[in-house]
């Protein structure tokens, strides 16, 4: 074993694909070929420069990258302390964080000669960017989705569909992500020869936690330039919401060596993190675990059978997270803490009336956390939040929680 | 290490010149009592190798078959203190047949490796099949568990190309288990034409038998692996008969056609 390098934050993972006793290649061995060489072409891609180009391009004139660093000033006002700022992530194309990392799956899909592209989704916004991508480069596509999530999203079905994907509703154990995730593990081991997965979040076997990130770090990194231009310095604290941790990852990452940034992720935390584990927060009410190809924290009972999380963000509801959040919780370098659905609610309604801004119900999640902690800072205190997703996908739930109707 | 049960059912199948039949149950299912009874009945039914499933959560190598026994193993209360328990019982009566054990790493992670490989070998299991541990994490269960006397069973499969074979092989015991088709466990049919090269090549390899299973489905397509193979698996389609008709005693028939059917492979070859 090496002693854990104490000079960066930033190396990980290892040869082993492991961060710390994270991570690691935990898949069946019908997947170990594929997944060595995907690695291959990964490590490859990162050191070409047309690789880079090509992101960049479609970044710019596809996504439209980068995303703006937005003062929020009524919400600073209300709180009365620190100057919040917002990373506009939901400025993006198909309204999430989510496309950045797909862009760069799918153009190394198509490096590898991969013309079958499958995903996993949950709230169906990987799904929905998925499917964006893969019709702009005119690759099949097919997204699992747990019946029951399917049921609850209705329109982002539909909007797959109309890009062209096949969505298949997966019944298996509860209908939900975890189970979607595993049936795409077992498209995957069924279509090895022509197939890519493009997993949503920086889970699953090495290498894609680190992948996932590398892709989403553009937002860490946009985020440093544009706060060092405005205000002349590194921020203070940044706060992003976390269920596998992508948005976050990306926003934190390039900011990990940078000792004197406070960072803190914001788990949900659903009715409470208690016994009754009504939650997805897995470092918060977990403990480390086996599956989906890594070991991280997950939600599990005393024999290791995987509980189902719960939150009112279906993009949240999972339970695990991804293995170098479980390695910066176990190091002490990240804060993890939890907001619940209620918080998570009134902090959503805040948004929208204060800053004109309908915000996913992920990120409200993050925006809980920053009205609690922002009103005790000193008010030259530079905070950043990742507004990782817009809220349009989330009236209908936010309705049925307030008690009110609307027709979908 | 000791891998002598195992050792002997396949001294007696190739004396015998017939593969052995190795028969997967989900432990637990539909109740602890029913697998148990279940269990017992399979040596008598002809079966040369237990396969023993341990239920978990989020069995992503398996087909619909095995993820729905899983399913009502876990709400009938299975766990895997309560599997190794059944183990027990089961050898109280018999300690011929060879049991391997047969799920996915977390429920034993959760145990503890020492824990679990101390009650493993107390209890009388001989081997281990853990589907999401690859050659690349042996440090975790595959090396201890051979430290502890149990013969750590690797899935070779179609993937598995020359340049891994040696990875692959090393730290293996007992036999090898080559999985006959890219895909979950109950899904397409094994073709023994396609089968056979592999099989030599994994003969060769290691020096160990070598069984087919994950696509095996009836006596006769037993019958084709089992005169290439030096064993035969069969799991979803036990598991399924099981399901459909909820009887012990007719689960148990049909297990005995299957492994007439594999133990007839070599005769009606010639």
């Amino acid at each position: 074993m090496t002693p854990e390098r104490t000079n960066t934050y930033r190396s990980g993972p290892d040869e082993h694909g492991r961060f710390g006793i994270f991570g690691g290649r935990f898949v069946a061995e019908t997947l170990m070929p594929l997944i060595l060489d995907l690695e291959k072409h990964y490590e490859h891609a990162k050191t070409d420069p047309s690789f880079a180009a090509q992101m960049e391009d479609l970044w710019t004139h596809y996504v439209g990258r980068p995303s703006p660093l937005y003062f929020a000033e009524r919400l600073t006002e209300h709180c009365g302390g620190a100057k919040i700022y917002l990373k506009r992530d939901e400025l993006n194309h198909t309204g999430a964080h989510k496309i950045n990392n797909v862009l760069g799956q799918i153009l190394l899909a198509m490096r590898m000669g991969k013309k079958r592209i499958i995903a996993e989704t949950g709230a169906g916004q990987h799904g929905v960017a998925t499917a964006t991508v893969c019709a702009r480069f005119g690759l099949e596509c097919v997204v699992f989705m747990g019946a029951t999530d399917v049921e609850r999203q209705k329109p982002n079905v539909f909007r797959m569909r109309l890009l062209g994907a096949k969505v298949v509703p997966v019944t298996a154990g509860r209908g939900t992500l975890k189970d979607a995730m595993n049936e795409a593990l077992r498209d995957w081991v069924t279509n090895v020869e022509n197939t890519f997965y493009c997993i949503g979040t920086v889970a699953g076997p090495h290498p894609y936690p680190a992948m996932v990130r590398d892709f989403q770090s553009i937002i860490g990194q946009e985020a440093r330039a544009q706060m060092l231009e405005r205000e002349g310095r590194l921020p203070d604290t940044l706060v992003a919401c976390i269920g596998g941790g992508s948005n976050a990852m990306g926003l934190f990452h390039p900011f990990l060596d940078d000792r004197e940034v406070r960072i803190i992720g914001v788990e949900a935390g659903g009715h409470g993190v208690d016994e009754r584990m009504e939650h997805a927060a897995s470092l918060t009410g977990g403990r480390p675990g086996v599956l989906h190809g890594n070991r991280t924290y997950l939600l599990q009972d005393a024999d290791g059978q995987i509980i189902e999380g719960h939150s009112i963000s279906a993009g949240l509801d999972y339970p695990g997270i991804g293995p170098e959040h479980s390695w910066l919780h176990d190091i002490g370098r990240v804060e993890y803490v939890y907001a619940t659905d209620r918080e998570a609610l009134d902090a959503f309604q805040t948004c929208c009336r204060l800053e004109g801004i309908i915000p996913a119900l992920e990120p409200s999640h993050a925006l809980a956390h920053v009205l609690k902690i922002a009103p005790d800072l000193p008010k030259d205190h530079l905070l950043v939040m990742n507004m990782c997703g817009r809220g349009d996908k989330d009236i209908f739930t936010v309705a049925d929680a307030l008690g009110e109707e609307i027709s979908a | 290490m000791t891998t002598e049960r195992i050792d002997a059912a396949f001294a007696k199948t190739k004396s015998e010149d017939r593969p052995a039949f190795i028969a997967y149950i989900m432990g637990g299912d539909p109740d602890l009592e029913s697998s148990l009874r279940l269990m017992k009945g399979l040596p008598g039914a002809g079966v040369d190798i237990i396969e023993l499933g341990q239920a978990f959560t989020d069995p992503m190598a398996d087909g619909p078959a095995i993820q729905l026994a899983g399913q009502r193993a876990l709400e009938a209360g299975a766990t895997l203190a309560r599997t190794l328990e059944m183990v027990r019982r089961f050898r109280e009566e018999e300690q011929q047949t060879p049991i391997i054990l047969m799920g996915y790493y977390n429920p034993i992670y959760a145990m503890g490796v020492d824990a679990f490989l101390a009650r493993a070998v107390e209890v009388g299991i001989d081997g281990l099949i853990v589907v999401d541990l690859p050659p690349e994490e042996d440090d975790e269960l595959c090396i201890p568990a051979a430290k502890a006397g149990l013969s750590f069973i690797r899935l070779a499969t179609p993937t598995t190309d020359d340049a891994r074979m040696p990875s692959v092989l090393a730290n293996t015991s007992g036999f090898v288990y080559y999985v006959s088709i890219t895909g979950v466990t109950g899904s397409a049919s094994a073709n023994a034409q396609a089968v056979a090269p592999a099989v030599e090549r994994l003969r060769k390899a290691s020096g160990l038998p070598v069984c087919v299973g994950f696509g095996v489905k009836s006596p006769e397509n037993a019958a084709e692996i089992g005169r290439v193979a030096d064993g035969v698996v069969v799991g979803s389609a036990i598991v399924g008969k099981m399901a459909e008709c909820g009887d012990v005693d007719e689960t148990l028939r049909y297990v005995q056609l299957l492994c007439e059917g594999a133990h007839r492979a070599r005769v009606s070859a010639e």
